[in-house]
């Protein structure tokens, strides 16, 4: 594994299989007594929040504590500075408290790059969503509940269909799942009016369709992006009703599914617009699921991110090495 | 760098005959096999465990419950080598709690990887009582960890290493001694061992 | 009258030659050791190449309103080193050059510096709102003599704005410099759009959005028989249309900078804001077009757009950066390595690319003139056998916000003669007064 973890696509076959392995012996401790483990004892993990996302927050607190590690939350939104300097000089703060991980939540794309590449930080710098770029620990978690559900909960994804419908041009979410789910051996499609697909997509590792309906009889797991109706007033698509009827996933398109087809939403949820309340709360639908499973896999990221060689020792090592 | 002289210690057939011992002790000293437990310590423990189950089972023609315990998170020497990938932990369905709990594993040698399963012991259960049982004790303890059954005291330099195979994993039985050191205090070499 | 003998360069690399200057015109071209030095101040040019100083057609020297970036006396300074003799100063100050006075006092700071002349750029609309038309003759008939007009930075994007400015215009031989980039289709936009952009998740710039309104202008131009100038050409199809419009007898020109002919899209995979520019980088297609472009004359000039901004405006993340990129310093390594290395462009090519017909386009009457006896001694002495590396703390720029950091880049400015005095010696600026 890298120092860091900011793309899905960072991350190899193996790579990916050792986090969804280590997710796996790791969920375990949920089921425990006491459900923490000493493992990253005196480190210190930060959760640097510019965007609100009480869900992503806590799921990563959740790991680091179940870990051991001390936890600071850091909210950066809506603070004095709004612009430029503050992500430089926040990351400066953090270096000077010893911050071993930063869990950077941005609404810039590539801000975690920035914080990782900067030289402003030492510490490990794992990607919580920013921008319309990508959410990679979303991916793995994903990822994580479709082998849980469909693979036996071991292996790759060799050969499973995953749909993938939406807002797929300012979704973080499609982006890591495309990336990671392709690395897994999954058979991708994305499914959106042509609007809302990123010039390019054709290039990435998937298939694109614009109607919904051929789709989902053939689907694994289907799943819903949210859309966000500011998306109906730029005149991405013409009203909600339209989107729904073409492009949401009722009872009627849930009843086209497999027997065994899983239906996945990253949250939160637009009920009545990309899913209705029916297929969000039946049995097919593993949404509470993919949230037990974001601190597993998270956990299994800051573990593996730090329970081994400190970024420091490494580099001292490295000199070492090349004197 | 000299090429290693490897010599075997223990053939196959030593180590049945000491696992088949050991058995009989653990019989003996906890009266019986009602309220065993055995946990192998990740990964030459787990078989051996197995192995100790199977003959007390024989022995006494009741089920003893085995499970496996990774101790990777407990470790105090993870700062010492990347990130490792974890093993099952699975205790038997019936738990710890007030059980007699053997750990069982290969090689006992600082005496750190003992420490740690007792302490994810700790947080698994309460056990009346905890013992160990290793295959090989080879000495150079640097804690106050001693075993309670052991299959061969192995005198041996910090300049030699020490090798369990077993069947089921490295597809031969045997205890080798060789005049590689072990990276003993944790740094990047084979984990079997170094415990 | 000061005497000056610049010994044995190659003019546009022909053969050796001596160049004599007395006051501010040269008044001898002969054979080497043919000049007659006695109390001459003599720079020995051996082996250097003397091409007529550089005219930028595109400079921010953010003065008035933003002297923590650049100023007139800093950027000069910059553009003398980068051995420009003359700088187009464009009108997004604060305030904006949208009146005589602030023209005229941008033009007085810049012969104050005197490290090279300043020609300013007029807005063409008050505040560059693009709604109501500034006081365009009065900027014209002020002592900045003003005769190009550009609300540089923002498009004017009204069809009816743009129609009557190049009407107006006419009265006095101005142009429009336009900055075509249609607002709604790059609200927001933070780079290319293309393959990249979707992977990056940065909202995309498209190619048609400049496009669209150099194809608008072009016709705008033709109706009203009018003067365009396109400002930082970036795509393969802006070229295409340009010179389409040239085939059809168009009074259109266009610039082109020199990252456009070196740096592609892919810079910004490092979500590095210093590869954040407007127009932004783009492919490597367009690249190659924008490179012929310039070779076969269709794109007239390089000009900088030499764009300054202080460092707190470029570390931070990229949406939040602001655009552009210094250029006056490396324009020359840059266009050595783009045009002359790969063989697109004779050194001849870059005196007319970088002096003559920018000097045209401005109407700037005393630059761009080629090294004969009569001709004003603006002269840039280029040493094209050294490479260097670039260092942003040695820029002389006020600011930072180079995208070449520790790049290589060869060639290099030794000395820059501005009206017959050197501003530049062996690379470093001489005090002029």
């Amino acid at each position: 594994m890298n120092k860091h973890l900011l793309s899905a696509g960072d991350l190899s076959r193996n790579d990916a299989l050792l986090v969804l392995d280590t997710a796996a012996q790791l969920a375990q401790v949920a089921d425990r007594p006491v459900k923490k483990l000493p493992t990253l004892r005196g480190r210190t993990v930060v959760n640097l929040f510019f965007e609100d996302s009480t869900r992503t927050r806590i799921s990563f607190e959740a790991a680091a504590k179940r870990l051991s590690a001390d936890v600071i939350n850091f909210s950066a939104k809506g603070s004095s500075v709004s612009k430029g300097e503050s992500l430089k000089d926040t990351a400066l703060t953090l270096e000077a408290m010893g911050a071993d991980a930063v869990v950077v939540r941005h609404g810039s794309s590539g801000a975690p790059h920035r914080l990782a590449n900067s030289g402003w930080i030492g510490g490990s710098v794992i990607n919580a969503g920013d921008g319309t770029h990508e959410h990679p620990t979303q991916a793995l978690l994903d990822a994580f509940t479709l082998r849980e559900k469909l693979a036996g909960g071991e292996g790759d994804l060799a050969g499973k269909k995953v749909t993938i419908v939406g807002d797929v041009l300012h979704s973080r979410v499609a982006r890591s799942n495309v990336l990671l789910l392709s690395t897994l051996g999954a058979d991708v499609t994305l499914v959106a009016p042509p609007t809302l697909l990123p010039v390019g997509v054709e290039t990435w590792p998937c298939k694109v369709s614009y109607d919904l309906d051929p789709v989902v009889p053939d689907s694994d797991a289907v799943m819903m992006l949210r859309v966000q109706l500011e998306r109906m007033t730029d005149s991405y698509f013409p009203t909600a009703r339209e989107y729904s009827r073409r492009y949401g996933l009722d009872n009627h398109r849930m009843s086209m599914l497999r027997e065994e087809s899983i239906v996945m939403h990253p949250g939160p949820m637009n009920r009545g617009m990309e899913i209705t309340a029916d297929v969000a709360d039946s049995r097919r639908s593993v949404i509470v699921e993919q949230v037990a499973n974001g601190v597993s896999v998270r956990m299994a990221v800051l573990y593996l991110l730090l329970g081994g060689y400190s970024p420091a020792q490494a580099e001292a090592e490295q000199t070492v090495e090349g004197s | 760098m000299n090429s290693p002289r490897v010599r075997t210690v223990f053939e196959a057939e030593d180590i049945d005959r000491v696992l088949t011992r050991i058995s009989h002790e653990i019989i003996e000293r906890a009266k019986g096999a009602e309220n065993l437990v055995l946990l192998g310590i990740q990964s030459r423990g787990v078989p051996l465990a197995r192995r100790i189950g199977s003959r007390i089972s024989k022995f006494e023609g009741i089920d003893v419950p085995v499970g496996a315990l990774d101790i990777t998170m407990y470790r105090d020497d993870l700062r010492l080598r990347p990130a490792r990938a974890l093993e099952a932990t699975a205790l038997p369905d019936v738990g710890i709690d007030g059980r007699t709990v053997v750990l069982v594993d290969d090689v006992l040698f600082s005496g750190r990887t003992v420490r740690a399963a007792l302490d994810a012991l700790n947080e698994l259960g309460r056990p009346r009582v905890v013992r160990l049982a290793v295959l090989v004790d080879r000495g150079h303890r640097e804690l106050p960890i001693r075993a309670d059954y052991v299959g061969k005291n192995l005198p041996t330099s910090l300049k030699e290493a020490v090798r369990v195979k077993l069947t089921e994993i490295d597809g031969e039985d045997a205890v080798t001694l060789s005049s590689v050191p072990d990276s003993p205090r944790g740094g990047p070499g084979p984990a079997g061992d170094a415990a | 009258m000061s005497r000056l003998v610049i010994s044995g360069a190659s003019i546009l690399n022909r053969a050796p030659a001596d160049i004599v200057v007395a006051g501010d015109r040269i008044v001898e071209v002969g054979k080497p050791g043919s000049a007659d030095t006695s109390g001459a101040r003599v720079i020995d040019a051996d082996g250097l190449i003397a091409l007529p100083g550089f005219v930028d057609l595109h400079t921010h020297l953010r003065e008035p309103g933003r002297e923590d970036a650049e100023t007139v006396e800093t950027g000069t300074r910059a553009a003398a080193l980068g051995g420009f003799t003359c700088v187009h100063a464009m009108a997004n100050t604060e305030p904006v050059a949208d009146t005589a006075g602030v023209v005229e006092q941008v033009w007085r700071l810049g012969k104050e510096a005197g490290w090279c002349e300043v020609r300013p750029v007029g807005a063409v609309t008050v505040g560059l709102s693009g709604t109501h038309m500034a006081e365009l003759g009065a900027m014209a008939a002020s002592a900045a003599q003003v005769r190009l007009f550009s609300d540089d930075g923002k498009c004017v994007d009204d069809a009816v704005i743009m129609r009557r400015a190049l009407e107006y215009v006419k009265a006095f031989d101005g142009a429009i410099a336009q900055h075509a980039q249609e607002p709604r289709l790059t609200e927001g936009a933070q780079m290319n759009e293309g393959v990249l952009s979707g992977t990056l998740g940065l909202r995309g710039w498209p190619a048609v959005a400049e496009e669209a309104i150099i194809a608008r202008d072009v016709l705008l131009t033709q109706h009203v028989n009018s003067r365009l100038h396109v400002c930082h050409v970036s795509t393969a199809g802006s070229v295409e249309l340009i010179r389409w419009a040239k085939s059809k007898g168009i009074n259109v020109t266009a610039e082109v900078t020199p990252h456009h002919l070196l740096l592609t899209d892919e810079l910004a995979r490092s979500y590095d804001p210093h590869f954040k520019v407007n127009p932004p980088l783009r492919t490597t297609e367009d690249v190659l077009a924008l490179r012929e472009g310039l070779a076969d004359g269709t794109i007239d000039a390089v000009a900088t757009d030499h764009a300054p901004h202080p460092s707190e405006d470029k570390e931070c993340e990229w949406s939040a950066a602001a655009f552009g990129m210094l250029g006056l310093e490396t324009a020359l390594s840059v266009v050595i390595e783009s045009m002359v290395n790969t063989g697109l462009l004779d050194w001849a090519g870059v005196a007319d690319r970088m002096s003559v017909r920018p000097a045209a386009i401005g109407r700037v009457k005393d630059q761009g003139g080629l090294l004969e006896p009569g001709q004003p001694a603006h002269v840039t002495l280029v040493d094209e056998s050294v490479s260097w590396t670039v260092r942003p703390e040695e820029l002389a720029s006020r600011s930072r916000n180079t995208p070449y950091r520790e790049r290589v880049l060869p060639g290099r400015v030794v000395h820059t003669i501005f009206n017959g005095k050197p501003t530049v010696i062996d690379g470093r600026t001489e005090r002029v007064h």
